[in-house]
């Protein structure tokens, strides 16, 4: 064991800062995946003990319970969406991870917004290792916990809107799309998007108008429509 | 598809993806438009998560009190509020608005 230095208590301190918060907002997903989506306390706990991944647990069970069982290729497919962009996050955190197949196993489960930002923070290979294992593990851990308390809670409080759990999920997404709309064009992405999504909200089935404002995306990474000069580095947005 | 099924097919594509970064060699994304497209595509599906989150019940879109907390929650994260307390504002905002109407 090294003796722990200072940019170590920094790591460590970055990593229980956002690990925290974001843990305790497990609650708020057990109740809206028992109460709003209609699933038992055994599918919530499984959803964040195996799919582990804040928006795409939302987005399974916000389409759920917008549009029942039957609506579940959309769910599906919206969860993957959501979780594509962890499949980049761990091209990114591959050469931080290292070796050893065990190891880049428990890494993939852990690889999610939080840990990846946090280990971007951090300038050494030591620290962004650190970074990465305790953001990921006190998620994880508090994640789950939270999960069960809010799955548990919310049949006892029964209509979740009644306590603006609803606004509470909104407010949360906000808050994971706010960093990134520095640039103009992520801004207009982010209100072509809501506005695309919410005009094929009557006409279309359930979840596909999500999947239908995805198209945007595409279509202003494809063509750099807004995006001036190139900018890899744009790319590295931190959730 | 019970809500089994959909649970656990969900979840292990959730997985799949992640265990792929670690197979895909790092030059592929780091080309701009794929990382872009990438980039962009965490801000589209977010932004239209909140507009349903906001405006929609089931197929119909309503105004009600989502929307003032939602601004209150716009307005606190402009001012760099911590995370946790935005969501807490915003779900008193609901709830206080309902609450009393």
């Amino acid at each position: 064991m090294k003796i722990r230095s200072a940019e170590d208590t920094r790591a460590i301190r970055a990593a229980l800062a956002v690990g925290l918060p974001t843990a305790a907002y497990g609650i708020s997903f057990g109740a809206l995946a028992t109460l709003g989506a209609g699933l038992d306390l055994w599918q919530t706990m499984v959803l964040s003990l195996v799919m582990f991944t804040g928006g795409s647990q939302f987005a399974l069970v916000g389409v759920l319970a917008a549009g029942g069982l039957s609506a579940w290729p959309s769910a599906v497919a919206s969860a993957a969406l959501l979780g594509s962009r962890n499949a980049v996050y761990a091209i990114r955190m591959s050469p931080v991870i290292g070796p050893g197949f065990a190891r880049r196993a428990a890494a993939a489960h852990l690889t999610i917004d939080e840990s990846t930002a946090v280990s971007s923070a951090q300038k050494t290979l030591r620290t962004q290792r650190i970074g990465f294992w305790l953001t990921g593990l006190v998620v994880y851990v508090g994640w789950n916990l939270t999960t069960v308390i809010g799955a548990v809670i919310g049949d006892l409080l029964g209509d979740v809107s009644a306590y603006g759990l609803d606004a509470a999920a909104a407010a949360a997404f906000l808050g994971l799309l706010w960093p990134r709309l520095v640039k103009l064009q992520a801004q207009a992405v982010a209100v072509a998007a809501a506005f695309v999504a919410a005009l094929l909200t009557p006409v279309l089935m359930p979840g596909l108008p999500v999947l239908v404002a995805a198209l945007v995306a595409v279509l202003f990474g494809a063509t750099n429509w807004l995006g001036g000069r190139r900018t890899s580095n744009a790319s590295t947005g931190a959730p | 598809m019970t809500a089994w099924h959909v649970v656990l097919l969900a979840s292990i594509v959730c997985f799949g993806l992640k265990a792929l970064g670690y197979l895909v060699p790092a030059r592929l994304m780091e080309r701009p438009t794929p990382a872009r497209m990438v980039d962009l595509l965490t801000v589209a599906l977010l932004a239209a998560l909140i507009s349903l989150q906001t405006f929609a019940r089931g197929q119909e879109l309503v105004l009600d009190a989502r929307l003032p907390a939602v601004l209150v929650a716009a307005a606190l994260f402009a001012l760099r509020v911590p995370f946790i307390v935005v969501v807490i504002a915003a779900a008193l905002v609901a709830a206080g608005i309902r609450a009393l109407t």
